[in-house]
């Protein structure tokens, strides 16, 4: 009697997380399939679930009338470049607030924590100011130096090194190690699980970025995908068929490296430090 | 002398952080707090005092946005804090099957851009050519008015926006999750408990930091949310989805009323800190 409850309850869970698995994933594969659609099969109906004359034309489309590999090539240059520099700045100023006692550190720190209550979607008007009289108005470079800093990379690092002990440190300085060496050499190899899920997330955070595009860039040559795809949106009739193969292409890199780096983002732990 | 070494180390180790922090961000705020007293238009700025906020008080398409706000995360939190909890107690349940799979579908969101997920929703929900309206007609229903009328418009939001929060939300659930001593259940399982009582009493108790966590969030995603609102609906009909975070960008982007707009960014400001120290008075997990 026992057992059976215990099966006719598991059945229905297993069948309540598929429902709604397919509910999350449903929206995606409408998506697709609808990019392989000729324009004139997307609005006629009666609507088929599998498109009946499968094309790449929209893409085709896509790549060639828009100027589609410019745009990729911005993002990429931004995430890349970005990516790189903010888990430098990131994990230094994680070591430096977990391993030196400074009351200027700490009240650096909570400096750091307040960034969190301001968000740059609030401060539009004057973040447009500071990037217009830095000269960084419509530039990539204006897209990159101020996405280093953030404060989740910040916390999960500190958070690290604090459960790193302090003798390691010690017997280095005791070896005649400087600082810097004792960072560069012991400290950021030993960080590499934080490392990578702060790149996945700092991938993820400025390819998928449309604040700081919107603020900083104005022409065509400089758009990142997400401000080319918020221009077809924008028009005043949407070119479907464009939009819809425009917008697979932009998830794809992002689909890529999730398969790739996907136990490092499923792994709860690496998440665990996560605060903000 | 080796403690003035390590302080210097210690500033280099600091400084980007330190310069990007006065550029970025105090210095925006500061000059967004002198925005909101003068009427700056782009060209200069004359000192007007508190005008703007006297004027912004009295602006009914303000406090429309305002509203819009409030009533998108007062309902869209929950509705995602719900739903991430009941995707993440299903996924490490012992009684669910399938387990790997199921959590890559809820996890796919979080890869795709706000804009994007804009983009997928509107498809989904078009008036004329969405699946969904057709699939409402050929069950012999009337079609949905769902992007020219404002309450349905707010519905097609609220998908979206769970859509694509559940994921993150998801991952901070399972690592809280996973770490509640199995001993609890057991012991509650000896004294009788059934599946309802465990969790209202232990899952849920066990929770209280990550679910804090998970609301403060979500509230400050939503409260300064723009992409997803711009591709979906465009702030439409009319104003009817049009949020705090668009009203400013009209205003000061478009309509060039810069001033005008970081009064409002203030009052925004005000809002998201208010919650940020009601829910840190209750929280004290969070100070470190």
């Amino acid at each position: 009697m026992f057992k059976f409850s215990d099966r006719v309850s598991s059945t229905f869970l297993t069948s309540l997380m598929y429902l709604m698995v397919l509910i999350f994933i449903f929206p995606i594969v409408w998506l697709l399939l609808s990019s392989f659609k000729p324009g004139s099969e997307l609005f006629t109906y009666p609507l088929k679930f599998l498109p009946e004359n499968p094309t790449l034309d929209n893409y085709e489309y896509a790549w060639t009338t828009m100027n589609f590999v410019r745009y990729f090539i911005n993002t990429t240059i931004v995430t890349v470049v970005t990516t790189i520099l903010t888990i430098l700045a990131s994990a230094s100023c994680g070591f430096a607030l977990a391993k030196y006692k400074y009351k200027w550190l700490s009240v650096f720190f909570v400096c750091i924590l307040a960034t969190t209550m301001l968000p740059t979607e609030v401060i539009m008007g004057p973040t447009f100011t500071i990037i217009q009289s830095l000269g960084l108005y419509d530039s990539l470079t204006g897209l990159i130096i101020p996405s280093i800093s953030t404060a989740t990379g910040i916390f999960m690092f500190r958070q690290f090194f604090i459960t790193v002990p302090d003798d390691l440190i010690e017997s280095a300085r005791i070896d005649g190690a400087s600082e810097g060496k004792i960072f560069f050499r012991l400290m950021l190899p030993i960080s590499k699980p934080i490392i990578v899920t702060l790149a996945i997330f700092s991938f993820q955070w400025r390819w998928n970025d449309y604040i700081w595009p919107l603020i900083v860039i104005s022409s065509p040559e400089q758009y990142t995908l997400q401000i080319a795809l918020r221009n077809i949106i924008a028009a005043n009739s949407i070119n479907w068929p464009l939009l819809l193969s425009a917008s697979v292409i932009s998830i794809l890199p992002m689909v890529v490296l999730f398969f790739i780096f996907q136990k490092y983002i499923m792994d709860s732990q690496a998440t665990s430090g996560l605060k903000s | 002398m080796v403690k003035d070494k390590n302080k210097i180390w210690a500033l280099t180790f600091v400084i980007t952080n330190i310069i990007l922090f006065l550029i970025f961000f105090m210095s925006p705020a500061l000059i967004g707090i002198y925005y909101s007293l003068t009427d700056y238009s782009g060209i200069s700025a004359n000192f007007i005092g508190l005008e703007n906020y006297i004027e912004l008080f009295q602006d009914s398409s303000f406090y429309g946005a305002l509203f819009r706000t409030l009533v998108y995360a007062g309902i869209g939190v929950p509705f995602t804090y719900c739903v991430s909890l009941a995707v993440s107690l299903l996924l490490t349940s012992n009684q669910t099957k399938g387990k790997s799979f199921a959590k890559i579908a809820f996890f796919f969101p979080w890869l795709i851009s706000p804009i994007v997920a804009g983009v997928i929703w509107r498809w989904m929900f078009g008036e004329s050519f969405g699946l969904v309206n057709y699939v409402i007609q050929n069950l012999g229903f009337e079609p949905i008015p769902w992007s020219s009328s404002g309450v349905t418009a707010f519905i097609v939001l609220f998908f979206a926006t769970v859509w694509i929060g559940t994921a993150f939300n998801m991952l901070l659930f399972i690592s809280a999750l996973v770490n509640i001593p199995k001993t609890f259940y057991d012991a509650a399982r000896i004294d009788g408990a059934n599946s309802v009582q465990k969790f209202w009493h232990i899952t849920l108790p066990a929770l209280r930091p990550t679910s804090f966590m998970v609301i403060l969030l979500s509230v400050f995603n939503l409260m300064k949310e723009l992409p997803l609102i711009q591709a979906l609906t465009d702030g439409g009909p009319g104003s009817d989805t049009t949020m705090l975070v668009q009203y400013i960008y009209e205003t000061g982007f478009n309509k060039l009323d810069i001033g005008y707009a970081s009064a409002a960014s203030m009052v925004l400001f005000v809002l998201l800190m208010t919650f940020a120290l009601i829910q840190l008075r209750y929280e004290k997990r969070w100070r470190v």
